[in-house]
């Protein structure tokens, strides 16, 4: 599936700096990663990670405080950094399309299914207000909500919140985009419909041949869903590599730990491997590895020297001391 | 062994206003005719889409909401029996922890204050008892004494689940309802929470109520498990049972529909479709059949009702 590169992004920082300046925020710091055309990756972190941050900064939609700092951001050839904000509007909702968490809140209330559903084939594409109207029926039809030609009229507290999601599904692909990006999108929904829904964005994915970008904090998600693994954690990709891989054989202790502490639904009722302490504040990251605090693998080293990422099989990197001896060649260098 | 809980064809409806003038009405089926027990020491899993009565469920456990129907028995004593002194023993008897420790603690109050609450509301306790008291509970939930004089704004969130699960312990209850008490916390702390309330049920020999979205962290902390679907219990059983074998066709397409825990293991899906149906007006006969992939001519006149398919309780006709 995986075809030529689509997205890289290269050592890619976005900060977020205090009104005085005094503080600064590391919310993304040196991130590489890339994703072929049609690939599914998906950045894990917890809340504080940066990957929301990250989400942002690939759509260039950061709030004002927030900068990006260095790095290039190329996307099928052209890097989005050196594009003015016009430039970037044409990508927006276009070539890059975005699904939120909370589809109550990007949807609005005071306009039509319809007309939101249209609206950016009436903006990218120049289309007639009829024309697109019959390509929203024709949307909505495509993410399998039943009798389109009367919910295409409807506003969007006629719909459950499944629906809302899956509408705000069919504005992300109306323009035919290359790459997704859906930031937890189904943490609102229950169960069977979060399955529905994930199952409709996987067909969706095989019928346009869209990248997908899945930012959660549900290992679940990845394990279901993709072909590619970043984890996050204090605004660094700790680790990364293809999904498979790196859950039967995790690198580095964050990952290790992550993976031991979800329940299963066929264990014995073990005792789960928690991860001691939380989660470190951003703008007081301690010196050296930020998972050194919590890290059972800790070493003097960590705790006065930050890892650099290390490169330990093709399309695999983990920022780990110990996965030194294990790299081809290190990648900051 | 007397359970801890028992309820009994347990029933809360609420009365609903339908349309702007209210004309017509309604009646939500919350809970419709529940039955389940808890043991000392054992945890019941309660399982459920939104609007299938778990919420509810817990209400009536906690005596927030009276029963339309049916009788909760606590320690074999009916609730609604009990005189003002045995109600208040009830209340002091069964505590509760909620989803978010945000909202669940008064930012104005101290640490000390907000776990001696249930204290010092419910009996007359020396000043040097109480703080003693505090300190051995900031101790079993694992918090720095120090803690006691700080305010809830100065923890994480993990730290503040801690807190009001001390709250919850303070009263030396035998029954603690979880309303989805990790679900509000990162991933890496909610292994942290769940250890702890197993220790904790081991130590105190606590029973459990515990409400959660997560199957796998129901399946692996409950030892009992009802499924309900809109207001009734379709299947219930030993846990272990139940996640690995379900019968009912919506506990199959439920746990099926959850999210694998290694991609090794992307199983197949039970497809459902639709929606859940709204509980106001909840389909005839047995209410999953409109999404049911099993539907027979029987399911929508017939309701079924729950009878033992190879050690678990199941309402449907598949097995009748």
């Amino acid at each position: 599936m995986a075809g030529q590169t689509l997205l890289s992004l290269e050592h890619l920082s976005a900060h977020y700096v205090s009104q005085q300046g005094t503080r600064v925020v590391r919310a993304v710091d040196d991130v590489t990663i890339s994703l072929g055309a049609g690939e599914t990756l998906g950045i894990v972190g917890e809340s504080g990670s940066g990957k929301t941050t990250l989400a942002l900064t690939m759509m260039r939609l950061l709030p004002p405080a927030a900068r990006i700092v260095a790095g290039r951001m190329m996307f099928e050839g052209e890097d989005l950094l050196k594009k003015s904000d016009e430039e970037m509007r044409k990508v927006r909702g276009k070539r890059i399309a975005m699904i939120l968490q909370d589809p109550m809140a990007s949807l609005n209330p005071l306009f039509s299914i319809g007309n939101q559903v249209a609206e950016p084939i009436r903006v990218h594409e120049g289309a007639a207000s009829r024309t697109a109207w019959q390509r929203a029926i024709q949307l909505l039809k495509s993410v399998r909500i039943a009798s389109p030609d009367t919910r295409v009229s409807q506003f969007p507290h006629e719909m459950s919140g499944g629906m809302r999601q899956r509408i705000v599904g069919a504005i992300g692909i109306s323009c035919e985009p290359r790459l997704l990006i859906a930031d937890e999108p189904t943490t609102s929904l229950d169960l069977t419909i979060q399955a529905q829904y994930l199952n409709l964005l996987r067909d969706l994915q095989r019928e346009h041949g869209l990248a997908l970008i899945f930012i959660t904090h549900n290992l679940g998600i990845v394990a279901k869903m993709c072909d590619q693994l970043a984890v996050m954690y204090a605004g660094r990709v700790v680790e990364q590599g293809p999904v498979s891989r790196i859950f039967n054989a995790p690198t580095h202790p964050y990952t290790k730990a992550l993976l031991g502490s979800i329940p299963r639904m066929t264990d014995g009722g073990e005792r789960l491997t928690a991860i001691d302490g939380q989660p470190p504040d951003l703008s007081n990251l301690p010196a050296g590895c930020a998972f050194a605090p919590r890290c059972p693998a800790v070493t003097t080293r960590c705790r006065v020297e930050a890892p650099p990422e290390f490169v330990t099989e093709p399309g695999r990197s983990a920022r780990c001391w110990l996965a030194e001896p294990m790299a081809l060649r290190s990648s900051a260098a | 062994m007397t359970a801890v809980l028992q309820a009994n064809d347990l029933t809360k409806h609420f009365r609903a206003r339908r349309g702007f003038f209210g004309g017509e009405r309604g009646v939500v089926r919350a809970v419709d005719g529940i039955s389940f027990a808890i043991d000392p020491g054992r945890t019941l899993g309660v399982v459920g889409e939104s609007g299938c009565g778990k919420t509810t469920t817990a209400k009536l456990v906690l005596g927030l909401e009276e029963p339309s129907g049916g009788s909760i028995l606590f320690a074999g004593r009916d609730l609604a029996g009990l005189d003002t002194a045995g109600r208040r023993d009830y209340r002091r008897s069964v505590q509760a922890v909620f989803q978010d420790p945000y909202a669940s603690l008064n930012p104005r109050m101290r640490i000390s204050a907000i776990i001696a609450e249930p204290l010092v509301t419910n009996e007359t306790v020396e000043p040097v008892e109480l703080k003693r008291r505090v300190s051995e509970l900031l101790d079993l939930v694992g918090l720095p004494e120090r803690s006691a004089d700080l305010f809830p704004h100065e923890f994480s969130g993990g730290q503040r689940q801690r807190i009001a699960i001390a709250r919850a312990l303070v009263l030396s209850p035998r029954l603690v309802v979880l309303d989805e008490p990790v679900s509000a916390l990162d991933v890496s702390i909610r292994a942290q929470i769940l250890n702890l309330l197993r220790d904790l049920q081991d130590r105190l020999g606590l029973s459990y109520l515990f409400i959660a979205h997560d199957l796998a962290a129901v399946a692996h902390m409950s030892h009992e498990i009802v499924v309900m679907y809109l207001g009734k219990i379709v299947e219930s059983g030993q846990a272990k049972t139940i996640a690995r074998d379900a019968k009912h066709p919506y506990t199959k397409a439920l746990f099926s529909a959850a999210l694998p825990s290694h991609p090794d293991e992307r199983h197949e899906e039970v497809p459902l479709s639709g929606e859940v149906p709204s509980p106001i007006s909840p389909p005839s006969g047995c209410h999953f059949h409109p999404r049911c992939p099993h539907a027979m001519a029987r399911c929508n006149r017939e309701e079924p009702q729950l009878a033992e398919v190879e050690g678990r309780l199941v309402a449907c006709h598949l097995f009748s």
